[in-house]
């Protein structure tokens, strides 16, 4: 099962701010992509954010994952300041994300693109990989199995298990195996466990949004950022990922979504974040947001009659 | 005439295509037995004598060279390409100038090694050492490698936030300003270079029984035992975490940032790797040699050393080992062609392109990353 994140305890409320985002302005020339948007990400809810194409959904989840940096404004994650830092800081923060436009590694096999993930936790560096001297004391379940028929082969797995039992195993080793172990966890959670070893880019499109997810999972975020997981998938399928983001939410992840199908969002999410053109014009819950007029002007166009 | 070429090509897949897959297939105490013999029979090599390979050697033509002399050479070059490989093949990043490392080595152990050196002349007044104290050979080895992987942490940290062709325009710049300072350096020698440099058994004397100026066997043994190790060492790196990191900067650098991949560090890491595997080749080509000259690490041999790894098969130790072997092997083996031999040689190199431009033994990965950039780029040869 996926690992349990620490969270409070259930009916705390109100809960611990996870995600503050803080009068960003992001400005790319003249063009204004996000214009003084602030809105907050409370641990273990599912936020949702929407509009319309070009609204800036993607723009602000890259700000606050370090692609850009905000013009002005802030980022804070679990009160420290996000903006300005990189972003292998910010995912070793605890910020998770998948892309729009798929961004596997396409020529690793769907496990490798996980263990990448996984290595965001490791410390094995180049002197641990390659001398192996930082020695762990293994436990009994971790020591080499001797299970062969072949009386030689045998024999040498024996010396290699007392070997271990005395000297302990390389740090290299317990996280590769430790990896591997959590990546195919992690394949099998999304769903995708059944071509594991098969090239990213051969995998099915549904197979490779799932994947995306996993590595994102690997990285053993607080906050995972999904933007638009379920582009280009039939009703059955986005019935499966809303399942998945639900099984996510209920792991202890708080999740940020970006989506365009109304309901995919409003089935899944607590709150509901409504971007137009780089401001936001609403928040609130579901229902709230449904009513409100400026989301469905913006949504289905000004009525003649407001006009 | 391309035609012709390709249609002898594909009959020659038919017979070899399916070596690496049967070899791939095999258990692996089959494989440890293969590599094994391999290894002995390099050991072996300067003695060969096995009738129907005879021929092979360099000096079984008239005027040709001391075939452990030129079994040495490969094996230095050999050592270059999986120093490069590292570099090219495995994070994808283009260094033109790696002869500069390859001088850094080859001028550490001059510059401290030998007795002439105006370095050791300026320790010795400093220190009252007596005349022709030097640092010893072995304390060379370390201080090479200390002074490489400087070195290319030094190019690499301001220039690695470049990417593609413009990092390689720099590297080729470092090379040549390796070359040129030490052209214009009085503490380096200037232009007539330094010698008397160590090898193991210290200064170059008529009494060095077994490194000496005559037989190369023993060098040639050295390097190659040398070659070993750092294979071994590449492929553990290559086979863990940082190895799958080169692998993601390759594919996608900035996906790879935001799944916590520290580009920068890593990128830093194979240019110090791939500069050490650099310096201790130049310094095992400065000791057997016994002199250096700024003449000998020009921008050209840069572009030999890129070579090698592209013909070879640019990520796969054995195709850049391959080519580094016969890039260095064939110019001496075909001396008899005298004039035209830069021709055909060049000639060679243009047929590898054409017929197998992802090279001769490539990396799986790498050879789809190119197919796939070739499929995206709508060009037409007719």
């Amino acid at each position: 099962m996926l690992p349990k994140q620490m969270s409070s305890p259930e009916g705390e409320s109100p809960r611990e701010v996870l995600l503050e985002v803080d009068q960003v302005t992001l400005r790319f020339g003249g063009v204004v992509a996000l214009d003084d948007v602030s809105f907050t990400l409370r641990k273990g809810e599912i936020l949702g954010l929407i509009g319309p194409n070009g609204a800036g959904k993607t723009t602000c989840f890259n700000a606050m994952t370090g692609v850009y940096r905000p013009s002005s404004g802030q980022v804070r994650f679990a009160g420290t300041q996000v903006s300005g830092r990189k972003p292998h800081q910010i995912n070793r923060m605890g910020i998770g994300r998948t892309f729009q436009n798929i961004r596997l590694f396409p020529e690793m096999t769907a496990l490798e693109n996980v263990l990448v993930g996984t290595d965001a936790r490791h410390k094995t560096s180049v002197v641990g990989a390659l001398f192996r001297l930082y020695r762990v004391k293994a436990k009994p379940e971790e020591l080499p199995v001797v299970d062969a028929a072949n009386g030689a082969v045998r024999s040498w797995q024996q010396v290699r298990r007392a070997f271990a039992r005395v000297l302990g195993i390389s740090r290299h080793t317990l996280e590769e195996r430790a990896g591997e172990h959590k990546a195919l966890e992690l394949l099998r959670f999304v769903g995708i466990a059944d071509r594991a070893n098969e090239l990213a880019r051969n995998l099915p499109y549904g197979y490779q949004r799932r994947l995306e997810i996993a590595r994102a999972l690997a990285t053993e975020p607080q906050l995972l950022c999904l933007d638009e997981p379920a582009a280009g998938f039939n009703p059955a399928e986005k019935a499966d990922l809303l399942q998945l983001i639900r099984r996510i939410r209920d792991n202890g992840y708080t999740v940020l979504l970006i989506e365009h199908d109304m309901r995919l969002v409003m089935g899944v999410t607590d709150r509901i974040v409504v971007l137009e053109f780089g401001k936001k014009i609403a928040e609130g819950t579901p229902a709230e947001v449904r009513e409100n007029p400026k989301v469905i002007a913006a949504y289905l166009g000004v009525p003649a009659d407001a006009a | 005439m391309t035609d012709i070429l390709r249609k002898v090509n594909d009959s020659r897949q038919r017979v070899t295509g399916g070596i690496g897959e049967r070899w791939r297939a095999l258990p692996r105490w089959q494989r440890w037995l293969g590599f094994a013999a391999f290894v002995a029979f390099l050991y072996y090599l300067p003695y060969l004598g096995i009738p129907g390979l005879v021929w092979l050697r360099t000096d079984y033509i008239s005027n040709g060279t001391n075939w452990a002399s030129v079994l040495f050479i490969c094996a230095v070059y050999v050592l270059v390409a999986i120093g490069l490989n590292v570099v090219v093949g495995l994070a994808g990043l283009l260094d033109l100038g790696y002869v500069g490392f390859f001088a850094v080595g080859a001028y550490s152990v001059a510059l401290f090694g030998s007795a002439n050196s105006p370095v050791v002349h300026m320790i010795q007044a400093q220190f009252g050492m007596p005349k022709g104290w030097a640092v010893a050979w072995a304390v060379c080895i370390p201080l090479a490698l200390v002074l490489t992987m400087i070195s290319g942490v030094i190019l690499g940290w301001p220039t690695l936030r470049l990417r593609g062709d413009y990092l390689a325009i720099v590297t080729l710049g470092f090379g040549e300003i390796i070359r040129i300072v030490a052209r214009n350096s009085e503490w380096a020698g200037a232009a007539q270079g330094i010698n008397g440099i160590p090898g193991p058994q210290g200064a170059p004397s008529p009494d060095n029984h077994i490194f000496g100026l005559l037989d190369a066997k023993p060098w040639y043994w050295l390097a190659l035992t040398v070659v070993l190790v750092m294979v071994f060492a590449v492929r553990r790196l290559e086979n863990s975490r940082v190895g799958r990191a080169w692998l993601a900067i390759r594919e996608d650098e900035d996906a790879a940032a935001v799944m916590g991949v520290h580009g920068f560090k890593f990128k830093l890491w194979a240019f110090a790797i791939g500069a050490a595997l650099g310096g201790i080749s130049g310094l095992l080509f400065a000791s057997r040699q016994g002199f250096v000259e700024p003449l000998g690490f020009n921008a050209q041999l840069s572009i030999l050393f890129v070579a090698m790894v592209v013909v070879g098969g640019s990520g796969n130790m054995a195709g850049v080992a391959l080519g580094a072997f016969l890039l260095a092997y064939l110019p001496e083996r075909f001396r008899d062609f005298n004039n035209v031999r830069v021709l055909v040689f060049g000639l060679a190199l243009v047929l590898v392109m054409l017929l197998r431009p992802q090279g001769l033994i490539p990396s799986r990965r790498r050879a789809r990353e190119l197919k796939d950039r070739a499929e995206e780029a709508p060009v037409n040869v007719a």
